[in-house]
């Protein structure tokens, strides 16, 4: 009973954590959105020079441990001159990370489109970028909404490991809040149920756009 | 003349700074005193219901920062990232609790001892298991918190199967969940713990002669001087033996 007492009282500390959680995740979100887009459409470039450096930024990012990177930037990037203080550091290393998998899902998006859409758009006139920005992007946006809505998810929870260099985000401040009251099970189920409610907000939200989406 | 001696003056400067980071002189131009800790150990360093980072070694930190005339800045890190970050240059020293070893002060500079930290046992209450020293645990399972002292002690024993956790309220878990047969950790925070729990026991504190430290990066002599006087001073004036109260009585 104390514990559940212990994890009402300190509920309002979890839920600063849970804020700093939406933020870190939101600006990650934003930067692997913007780098997986031109990510993605470089993996399709017939460009060695494009396409090369983007597959090797995406199996790199998705062939090593987010914790071993987040290390890296945040201990690592000091030997040569870098010093990002924790947060910019942890939004950098979820970022690049969601990056790389955002890059993966625009690709299978882009590929999921027939090949006629794109030669269409061009024997109307249009430009490489013009095809893709007005009519490419559009259509495979719809098809890939489920699974950016599943790297969201995993990014959310991800953002978690931002705690070993010391970001107060959701899972630190539960950490903060067991060393002071010693009750490790209740606020950890705390912890849960947080991280529980914001991703399945985000997984409704996604439904609702995909619905909106595909009357259109 | 003049001009040449204000170059090599510059230059000799310049190298000074660049070779010397957390000179007391960088410190004062920023205008903060950086330091690293791990607020999850009470009462030394833990966040209090104002979400403030409180405890004794918090109170010695603004002691430092008020004596250099700088703000205090505290960056929290979990414990084994502590020196880390101390070598990477992110924090001027480190005050969390941190017990003066021979490994540690390899990679680091410590100052005098400011506290004396002897290691303690804890048990289930209804196990009949009583360890009175650390032999005693030799075939038996241990949780302990990562990189801590206790972690040194038992790892240093051959026979003793230990079990690390980043928190020692997780390694305490351990212990309730049946998993591990006793914890080793420091005494001021096993004895907070153990009162709030009294389903677990203390079964003894070893005397280890073990101390806690500030921790200085390496051969940052001038923040060390500095550290070292002003212990001294907080101890000649009272104002330690008024934190000691504050804090652990």
């Amino acid at each position: 009973m104390e514990a559940f007492y212990e994890l009402l009282k300190n509920f309002n500390f979890l839920l600063i954590g849970a804020w700093e959680t939406l933020k870190l995740t939101s600006f990650s979100v934003g930067i692997g959105l913007i780098l997986g887009t031109f990510i993605g459409m470089g993996r399709l470039s017939r460009y060695r020079i494009i396409n090369y450096p983007c597959t090797a930024y995406v199996e790199f990012l998705r062939g090593t441990p987010l914790l071993v990177q987040i290390s890296i930037i945040y201990f690592g990037l000091p030997q040569v001159g870098i010093q990002l203080a924790p947060y910019p550091a942890a939004v950098t290393a979820l970022g690049l990370n969601s990056g790389a998998y955002i890059a993966e899902i625009v690709r299978a998006g882009i590929q999921s489109i027939p090949r006629g859409q794109y030669e269409a758009a061009r024997s109307l006139g249009l430009t490489h970028w013009q095809s893709m920005r007005y009519i490419i992007l559009p259509q495979a946006f719809r098809n890939i909404l489920p699974a950016l809505g599943n790297e969201f998810i995993t990014l959310t929870k991800d953002s978690s490991l931002a705690s070993v260099i010391g970001v107060s985000e959701l899972m630190r401040s539960g950490q903060f809040v067991i060393s002071r009251t010693f009750q490790t099970f209740s606020i950890y189920f705390g912890i849960a149920f947080i991280y529980f409610i914001m991703t399945l907000v985000i997984s409704r939200i996604v439904r609702y756009a995909e619905r909106r989406l595909s009357v259109g | 003349m003049l001009k040449r001696g204000l170059a090599v003056l510059a230059v000799v400067l310049l190298v000074a700074t660049v070779f010397f980071p957390q000179s007391l002189n960088t410190i004062k131009k920023r205008g903060k005193l950086i330091i690293g800790t791990e607020p999850t150990f009470p009462p030394f360093e833990f966040v209090d219901e104002k979400n403030q980072i409180v405890g004794f070694d918090i109170d010695i930190a603004n002691e430092l920062a008020k004596r250099l005339g700088v703000k205090l800045e505290i960056v929290s890190l979990p414990f084994d990232s502590l020196i880390p970050a101390l070598q990477q240059g992110k924090i001027d020293l480190i005050i969390a609790g941190m017990t003066i070893t021979e490994e540690r002060a390899k990679v680091v500079d410590f100052s005098k001892p400011y506290f004396e930290a002897n290691q303690a046992i804890v048990v289930r209450g209804d196990s009949k298991f009583q360890p009175k020293k650390i032999d005693d645990l030799v075939g038996k399972k241990v949780a302990v918190q990562l990189g801590t002292t206790g972690d040194l002690v038992v790892s240093e024993v051959k026979g003793i199967e230990v079990v690390r956790f980043q928190k020692f309220t997780d390694a305490f878990l351990e212990l309730q969940n049946g998993r591990v047969d006793a914890v080793v950790l420091d005494e001021a925070p096993a004895k907070a713990y153990v009162k709030k729990f009294p389903k677990f026991i203390l079964s003894t504190v070893i005397d280890t002669g073990e101390t806690y430290g500030i921790a200085v990066k390496k051969g940052n002599r001038e923040l060390l001087n500095f550290v070292n006087q002003t212990l001294d001073i907080l101890k000649s004036t009272g104002v330690y033996n008024k934190l000691i109260q504050k804090w652990f009585e």
